[in-house]
């Protein structure tokens, strides 16, 4: 059998795709790169859009990139079931392209938070939860200005009721976030946001805080082989 | 050829921390009678023609697709004479 093919995409301005592409080889898959100028996405089975300062967050974070020829391809396929995880930047990108509701705004504090991060995965029912424990408390490095989630009461009602907060902060808010969010799901299970960095959390080598980040991959490899 | 200008704003009951450290910034400054800031973007758009009503309806979907992130921001448009 063949591996499974995780696209990971560059924007201007992206600077965790490398990282990225190797947590998902890692993992045992073959990461695939797709370039924010293509109309093309390479009959992936699965993307990755990273974290990074895609058109330098200019307008507003993802507000550029989320019109970008990849997106438009992307859009369409997200909603017709491709698992995506987007992570940081892709997070905000995954909200202005309306495939998440709410959005990521400055951070309550105003100051940009690089640190590890306490986080407890609400929902194993996603393409890229299911490795993960209901309740489980994770760490994962946070790095981001801009990573308060909100949005309206209907929406952060429904969010709750449907089981869709993935992500929850744990041991304090480093942001301001409504509901103490760090990552949400659409209806499906299939599109993930969150803030925190899985990528950056996968080996031991690079000194980082824990290898909890390779939970993502092993879930939707998971999701892939039996798919 | 007109100048349309585009404000955005943040809706009201989002927070605006930077208009929050602009707003305690002003006291230190020496300057009093300020309750409160809030900081918005102004946008503005040289036309090629007359800002007449089909200009201005394009400059509305320019503002609701691209310029305001109509979950968080509102937008007002106005012609510059």
């Amino acid at each position: 059998m063949s591996a499974a093919r995780v696209g990971v995409v560059t924007f201007p301005g992206t600077l965790d795709d490398q990282d990225a592409a190797r947590a998902v080889r890692l993992a045992g898959a073959e990461a695939v790169p797709l370039w924010h100028a293509d109309h093309d996405l390479k009959g992936v089975d699965a993307v990755f859009l990273p974290g990074g300062f895609s058109y330098g967050d200019y307008l507003r974070c993802g507000a550029i990139s989320r019109f970008s020829p990849l997106m438009t391809e992307l859009i369409p396929a997200a909603q017709a079931g491709l698992p995506v995880l987007g992570t940081c930047n892709g997070f905000q990108i995954l909200c202005e392209a309306h495939l998440l509701p709410g959005a990521l705004t400055r951070n309550e504090g105003l100051h940009y938070i690089c640190r590890d991060q306490r986080i407890r995965v609400e929902s194993t029912r996603t393409a890229w939860t299911a490795d993960f424990a209901d309740g489980q408390e994770i760490v994962l490095p946070i790095k981001h200005g801009e990573g308060r989630y909100v949005a309206d009461a209907a929406t952060l009602a429904a969010l709750e009721g449907e089981g869709r907060v993935v992500f929850r902060y744990a041991g304090g808010n480093p942001n301001g976030s409504l509901n103490d969010i760090a990552g949400i799901t659409n209806e499906a299970g299939n599109i993930v946001g969150l803030m925190p960095h899985p990528e950056h959390a996968v080996e031991d080598l690079t000194g980082a805080p824990s290898v909890d980040g390779r939970g993502f991959f092993t879930s939707i490899l998971k999701r892939l082989v039996n798919a | 050829m007109a100048r349309v200008i585009v404000d955005v704003m943040l809706k009201p009951e989002i927070l605006d921390p930077q208009g929050q450290a602009i707003a305690r910034a002003l006291p230190r400054l020496g300057f009093s009678g300020v309750s409160g800031v809030r900081q918005g973007k102004r946008f503005e758009l040289e036309l090629d023609g007359p800002a007449d009503e089909a200009a201005l309806s394009d400059v509305r979907k320019m503002a609701e697709t691209l310029l305001a992130n109509t979950v968080i921001e509102d937008f007002s448009i106005r012609v510059e004479e």
